[in-house]
């Protein structure tokens, strides 16, 4: 029997076991730390408006979180009558779905890290582009005006954003040279962190990340002054809990990204020993600048940002990957 | 193990293209041919090409796709379409189009049994480099020209979108 098992149990088996675990851990750290950002945001956009925030439940109010998840899963799970019952239910799903599989591209430690392909960086892009429908989807189905419109800016300013997106990070991979963002970090661990280099690329970038995130200042899809509550207005309950903790998990997945493209991944002084420790300050420090921004800027108006999106970044991104290759082909020969 | 997730992914392109065509809503036809599109990126990474496949869903499915949706959202379609389409769907329609492709598919079926013995694909992975050194080399004429055709319709765009004052 015992032999048996042990059979089963050979080391490719285990290695695969211990794989999956890795991925599932990976995962509810991220969710988790999503879910603490809300609590987050509300103490530190007090601090800066000078009072408290959710400071009951439990130490610091952290236990707020808790309170909110169990109020959101017991709340009733409504749906209006003249919505589109399949694309209404997808929408939600795919919103915080895609959101997390991106972050299975993100190395975090030498070892940890769910996968590596070849292709990262373009398996990315194209999560990035499906992640469109969520909110487009979201905005349809609902059938109500303010939902469509949502619906309407947030298409055309994700796609706008994604354009440019693409183009900022391609300066990286001429000269890593690879897609892997894995390779990426080990390059910028063995010459310089990207953020110098590629300057240029990593504003652009910034610019791009919070676009694609809907986060403070390019929230007008779901702009509550004059929208409502943009694509989400008809969502209720845990529908409009995952858009929400979504949009938190785009956050976090952004600030890791962000953390392994531009700032050297896990690379810092005694990172050989806590790889993992430099990683979470630095995308905890990005994380906050999420924060900061929302409390800082007003919103902008649309067209000003989509003109913006088209006559300033995308040209800085197209000249920065040209002189990127510039000087690496005067360089190189 | 490849070969399976090949015919699998095929067969969900062959649906979900059959789908695109019966399904009588715009906008559920239109997350079908999405479904189409990623499935034949699927089949891109079953036979060794992960950029062409990575390029299908960011392309495609990822930028074209939504532009289509767009529209579709923006027309407002209601009730009425779908009732039409239904109409239109009736089996007197169906007859033509489905002798005519019936033709062509045993057209290719008689061109690609002889076939057999060739090469078959997927034996090496055609990457980004290998793509790059192609488009580059042999094919930059054709490349060369794609642009332009680009330029034009871009320049074309602009005029129709321009204001007149």
């Amino acid at each position: 029997m015992f032999e048996r098992i042990q059979e089963l149990l050979s080391p490719v088996v285990l290695a695969a076991i211990w794989a999956a675990c890795k991925a599932i851990i990976i995962l509810l750290t991220l969710v988790v730390s999503a879910a603490w950002m809300i609590w987050l945001e509300r103490r530190l956009l007090a601090l800066w408006q000078d009072r408290y925030g959710p400071n009951r439940v439990g130490p610091f109010g952290l236990g707020q979180v808790i309170a909110d998840m169990i109020k959101i899963f017991f709340k009733e799970d409504w749906m209006p009558p003249f919505v589109d019952k399949f694309t209404f239910v997808l929408a939600p799903f795919l919103a915080m779905m895609f959101m997390m599989l991106a972050f299975a591209l993100i190395p975090i430690t030498p070892n940890w890290g769910v996968f590596a392909p070849d292709l990262g960086m373009l398996l990315f892009f194209a999560i990035a582009g499906l992640a469109v429908y969520a909110v487009m989807l979201g905005g349809w189905s609902s059938n109500s005006k303010y939902s469509l419109l949502g619906g309407l800016r947030s298409t055309a300013q994700t796609i706008s954003y994604e354009v440019f997106m693409g183009i900022s990070l391609m300066g990286i991979v001429a000269q890593a040279g690879t897609f892997n963002l894995r390779e990426i970090v080990l390059w910028q661990e063995q010459h310089i962190w990207f953020v110098i280099p590629q300057f240029f690329g990593f504003l652009v970038w910034c610019l791009a990340g919070i676009a694609v995130t809907h986060r403070t200042p390019f929230d007008l899809p779901e702009a509550e002054s004059e929208l409502a509550a943009g694509y989400h207005t008809e969502y209720s309950g845990m529908k409009f809990g995952m858009f929400f903790v979504g949009e938190y998990v785009g956050i976090v997945m952004v600030s890791g990204l962000t953390t392994a493209l531009f700032f050297g991944g896990w690379d810092g002084p005694f990172s050989e020993h806590v790889p993992f420790l430099w990683f979470a300050i630095k995308c905890f420090i990005f994380m906050s600048g999420f924060i900061l921004l929302r409390a800082a800027l007003p919103r902008p108006r649309y067209d000003h940002m989509m003109s913006f999106a088209w006559k300033i970044c995308l040209p800085l991104s197209l000249i920065n990957l040209l002189a990127t290759a510039g000087i690496m082909l005067w360089a190189g020969n | 193990m490849v070969e399976f997730a090949f015919y699998v992914a095929s067969t969900v392109a062959l649906f979900s293209t059959v789908m695109v065509v019966v399904n009588t809503h715009p906008v559920h036809a239109l997350l079908y041919l999405v479904l189409s599109l990623l499935s034949v990126a699927m089949v891109f990474f079953t036979l060794g090409a992960p950029f062409a496949g990575a390029l299908e869903v960011i392309v495609y499915a990822g930028a074209i796709m939504v532009l289509f949706v767009f529209v579709v959202m923006m027309l407002n379609l209601g009730r009425k379409t779908v009732e039409q389409e239904r109409a239109w769907l009736k089996a007197s329609g169906w007859i033509g189009p489905l002798v005519l492709s019936l033709i062509l598919l045993v057209q290719l079926v008689l061109v690609l049994a002889p076939m057999s013995h060739l090469t078959p694909a997927g034996t090496q992975i055609i990457d980004a480099k290998t793509i790059g050194i192609a488009l580059f080399g042999p094919y930059l004429l054709a490349v060369e020209l794609a642009s332009t055709l680009l330029l034009a319709g871009l320049v074309a765009a602009y005029h129709l979108g321009r204001h007149e004052d």
